[in-house]
């Protein structure tokens, strides 16, 4: 009887994906606890490439009746020099290890491998856009268009030549049409031929393999292959994120860090939500600056401070490349909270002329000294400056911050989805 | 046939004739030499992660999905990636055809050695084993896991997938008593199981008629109340498999619970063999694979090099570390098994005379595999240890025996020890360790109060003061009353009657049960 050999391998249909999904979808409160406590304590750069993050076992294991305690007789292999009747002083409990029965008996928590993806998610996972495609909704969906393989049908333009003629070749193959060079050598033969029997017999030979290669064709109407196309439906909800940052020299280094961690953060969570964002980056001094984002982040720079600069360039830059009709326009703002009182009013007006009317959101984190609380710190002339124009109802959100932990309660707390009301209050 | 003076393999690399190569040679001496018979075998060569998988959903090709399938996977993989757990490299199931993995990563030796193994050991030992005959229904095991992966998936469809967790994770939790110990009934069809259940479902949904629900009910008939004795007859009580008394009696179960209840009921069933023959199953595989691999290099089939590859892992299987040894964790089946199975060999071929006193009925009778075979179809674990532990095997293992009594201010007492007084005592004891009727707490259903608030009343019978572990036994406790929908007390107690502690469990309001 042979036996059966069955490569398994060929199917990874990995079952356990969705198992896992189901898993993590259970587990969703406890990981999504280990994933914020274990990006507080790490780079944000590390953070984002997932990894592993401990879960206490007990929120998900399976109770079953077990037994413990008792009177307990054990049969142990090994006696070195026990005789019968010994007594042992019972081991201490903190020493011994417990009888790992069950799986993770002994064991309170256990690591968990997140992928990237899952991780970022999970930290995402209530995280959306205010208002996106609000104005948009009653627009037209734009359509993309995308190769899908290939159509018996279509317009000649699309009619792919590689394609079309394989194709006749490997009908002409299997169909057996006879290749002219045959044909060739047998009229060459029959040129030649001075025998009549023979040449009936070429002639009709040669008469057989014309009416063949007639009756099938070189290139027949089913070999023909067009290239297709399908439209893919794009999202209309395209937004562009303008990151502001103060660079001055009154910014010290844990300042900026905070601020690079909460762009960051707003950076990875853009880039993975929406497809079509566009991000500028705009650093200030006393003059601002479009830069790229390795710039952005880590270019030495240094100066005085003139917000309005930032603004402007901000003001410029939708006016020359993001139309507000076609653009949802968010921005974010981080600064020590330092301006010349002169700027102020610059400020001010850039603000509640161009850029609030325009923009859908506006976040502004004030980053504040090591070890400092934020409910301590004095309002400084740009918070006094934006809590004015708050309190006339621009829609605009502010933070102060002080540890690179309270950076992620900020980032949830400026993006979370409120409801219209809040959002009206706020 | 091959000739047998030829190399099955040089090296480590295999290919798929390799692999039929090495299967037809060892089957060659399982059938001609060991007399071995076998269901038909399907060999699947998988990936570590496949292997993973299979670990995860039990070791079944096909499961229904579940959480906890995926909790066990990503606790699994974790401790892989650490290190700390190399993988098993054979799983088989015991269905016919006896599938056996082969891990891709393992070289033609290991291959070799998993084949012999699974395919002919493990295999035996499935179709003569006297609990899997009358337990497991190998023709119709993988039909039926099709069948229950599939309805799980229609009810998470029909019903949500949050209600069919809910019913599911309760199962679980009862699934250590969700098992008939001891036969009675006619042995399992699991075919005709499937077909039961289509047929149940079909009339269901042809008798329904919501006209039913609209009828109004008179008040209820206030029948005298039945006296105690009768009324557990006709509940069929007391009924220590949990799962089967849910199934049949639980009052506001829909249907499709019912059916779910059953089909974890029957894969519990189905793996409760495996649990009480864990010793003799990898005993029985390993004396075989030994047996063959031995022929394969005698024959001339096997390099030295790569035989003495095989006896490397062999060692590492059948390694025993002493009590006070890290990794200690208890007797390790495979090397206490396999130590048993030489040993009867050894009784059967060469005999000394304490041999001749303890096993007169064996010892010197020459035919070894006539006794192995016979051994291997009419014990479990338990038997076959209180019949076949020689004091020689004793004195091997250098047993010995502790009773830890709490009672006792002093400490442990070493009770018996590997010599002339504590051989019987210990083969006792030991086999006692394997005893089913030890191994799980005897939770039984002793009453319904049918007529006051419908309480369900279960008892726990307390063996040597071991009591349950409380925060485990109220969660238990909880998905016993979701799915019983009303109240539910346990009691504790021993022997002599004296309540030890009691817990009550009340209904949670989510829709396990509607």
């Amino acid at each position: 009887m042979a036996i059966h050999i069955v490569d398994r391998r060929l199917n990874p249909g990995s079952k356990s994906l969705e198992n896992r999904q189901r898993f993590l979808r259970r587990a969703k409160a406890l990981v999504q606890g280990a994933v914020k406590k274990s990006s507080q304590d790490r780079d944000i750069k590390d953070v984002l490439e997932g990894g592993e993050v401990s879960v206490p076992i007990d929120g998900m294991d399976e109770p079953r009746f077990r037994r413990e305690g008792g009177t307990r007789d054990m049969v142990l292999p090994g006696n070195k020099k026990f005789i019968e009747g010994d007594i042992l002083p019972r081991p201490n409990p903190s020493g011994g290890k417990g009888r790992g029965a069950g799986e993770g008996d002994s064991e309170d928590t256990f690591r968990f491998v997140l992928s990237r993806d899952e991780f970022v998610d999970l930290f995402l996972d209530d995280l959306e856009l205010p208002d996106l495609a609000k104005r948009k909704l009653a627009e037209v969906e734009s359509q993309g268009i995308r190769r899908a393989g290939y159509t018996t049908s279509g317009s000649p333009a699309n009619i792919s030549v590689s394609r079309t003629v394989s194709r006749a070749l490997a009908r002409r193959v299997a169909l057996r049409r006879p290749r002219p060079e045959v044909l060739a050598a047998l009229e060459a033969e029959l040129a030649d031929c001075r025998d009549e029997a023979r040449r009936a017999e070429l002639m009709a030979e040669i008469e057989a393999l014309k009416t063949k290669m007639r009756r099938i064709p070189f290139i027949d109407p089913i070999d023909i292959r067009y290239r297709r196309f399908e439209t893919v439906p794009k999202p209309v909800a395209q937004a562009v994120m303008f990151c502001l940052m103060d660079v001055s020299g009154s910014m010290t280094e844990h300042m900026k860090d905070l601020a690079k961690r909460f762009y960051m953060l707003l950076y990875v969570f853009l880039k993975r939500r929406y497809r079509h964002v566009e991000i500028v980056f705009i650093r200030h001094t006393d003059r601002a600056e479009e830069v790229d984002e390795q710039t952005f982040f880590y270019g030495p720079a240094s100066g005085g401070t003139l917000v309005s600069s930032a603004l402007q360039a901000m003001h410029d830059i939708v006016r020359s490349r993001f139309r507000p009709a076609d653009w949802n326009i968010y921005a974010a703002q981080a600064s020590d909270g330092d301006n010349s009182y002169a700027d102020g009013e610059v400020t001010s007006r850039l603000l509640t002329n161009n850029i609030l009317p325009v923009s859908q959101f506006f976040a502004y984190l004030e980053v504040g000294q090591e070890n400092g609380l934020s409910y301590e710190m004095p309002n400084s002339s740009l918070w006094t400056l934006y809590e004015g124009l708050r309190a006339n109802g621009a829609p605009l959100s502010m933070r102060k911050v002080n540890e690179r932990s309270e950076i992620f309660p900020v980032f949830h707390d400026l993006f979370q989805r409120r409801s219209q009301q809040e959002r009206s209050a706020s | 046939m091959t000739a047998t003076d030829q190399l099955l393999f040089e090296g480590a690399e295999w290919d798929f004739r390799t692999l039929q190569r090495i299967c037809g040679a060892c089957e060659q001496v399982a059938r001609d030499e060991l007399k071995l018979d076998v269901y038909p075998n399907q060999i699947e060569v998988i990936t570590a992660e496949q292997m993973l998988d299979a670990y995860s959903s039990v070791g079944m090709p096909l499961f229904y999905k579940h959480w906890s399938f995926g909790k066990h996977f990503a606790f699994q993989e974790a401790s892989y990636r650490k290190g700390l757990m190399g993988l098993a490299y054979e799983i088989v199931i015991n269905s016919s055809p006896c599938i056996s993995y082969l891990m891709e990563e393992n070289t033609a030796t290991m291959q070799t050695l998993v084949i012999a193994h699974a395919a002919f050991g493990h295999n035996h030992f499935f179709k003569n084993n006297y609990l899997f005959k009358q337990w497991t229904d190998a023709d119709g095991i993988l039909d039926y896991l099709e069948f229950a992966k599939r309805y799980v998936a229609h009810c998470e469809e029909r019903h949500g997938r949050l209600a069919v967790e809910h019913t599911l994770d309760a199962a679980h939790a009862l699934m250590s008593h969700g098992i008939d110990r001891y036969p009675g009934k006619k042995s399992l069809d699991l075919r005709a199981e499937e077909k039961r259940a289509g047929r149940r479902r079909a009339h269901e949904e042809a008798a329904f008629n919501d006209l039913w629900r609209t009828v109004p009910t008179g008040p209820a008939k206030s029948g005298a109340i039945l006296d105690v004795e009768r009324r557990r007859q006709m509940l069929g009580l007391p009924q220590e498999n949990l799962l089967y008394f849910l199934e049949k009696t639980a009052p506001r179960l829909r249907p499709w619970q019912r059916e779910l209840l059953r089909i974890v009921r029957h894969i519990a069933q189905y793996f409760y063999p495996q649990s009480q023959t864990k010793v003799m199953n990898e005993g029985t595989a390993t004396y075989v694979h030994y047996r063959i691999i031995n022929r394969l290099h005698q024959q001339g089939r096997l390099t030295d090099g790569n035989f003495l590859e095989f006896l490397q892992s062999h060692t590492n299987v059948v390694f025993q570390p002493e009590f006070d040894d890290r990794r200690y964790s208890g007797f390790n089946p495979y090397a206490l098994g396999f130590a048993m199975m030489q040993d009867i060999e050894r009784i059967v071929t060469n005999p000394e005379a304490e041999d001749r006193e303890w096993f007169p009925d064996i010892a010197g009778s020459g035919d070894t595999m006539g006794v192995l075979r016979d051994i291997w179809a009419n014990y479990r674990d338990e038997s076959f240890i209180s019949q076949f532990m020689s004091p020689r095997l004793i004195r091997h293992f250098r047993m010995f025996h502790l009773h830890d009594d709490p009672e006792e201010r002093a400490g442990i007492r070493v009770d018996a020890i590997h010599d002339e007084r504590g051989y019987r005592r210990l083969r006792r004891e030991l086999a006692r360790q394997y005893d089913v009727g030890f191994i799980d707490a005897n939770i039984e259903v002793v009453d319904v109060d049918l007529a006051g608030d419908r309480r369900l009343m279960l008892r726990h019978t307390v063996v040597k003061g071991a009591q349950l572990n409380e925060a485990d036994t109220k969660r238990v406790l909880q998905h016993l009353a979701d799915l019983w929908s009303y109240d539910v007390s346990l009691v504790e107690a021993d022997a002599a009657g004296t309540v030890l502690k009691e817990y009550v469990a009340h209904p949670r309001n989510i829709s396990v049960a509607a």
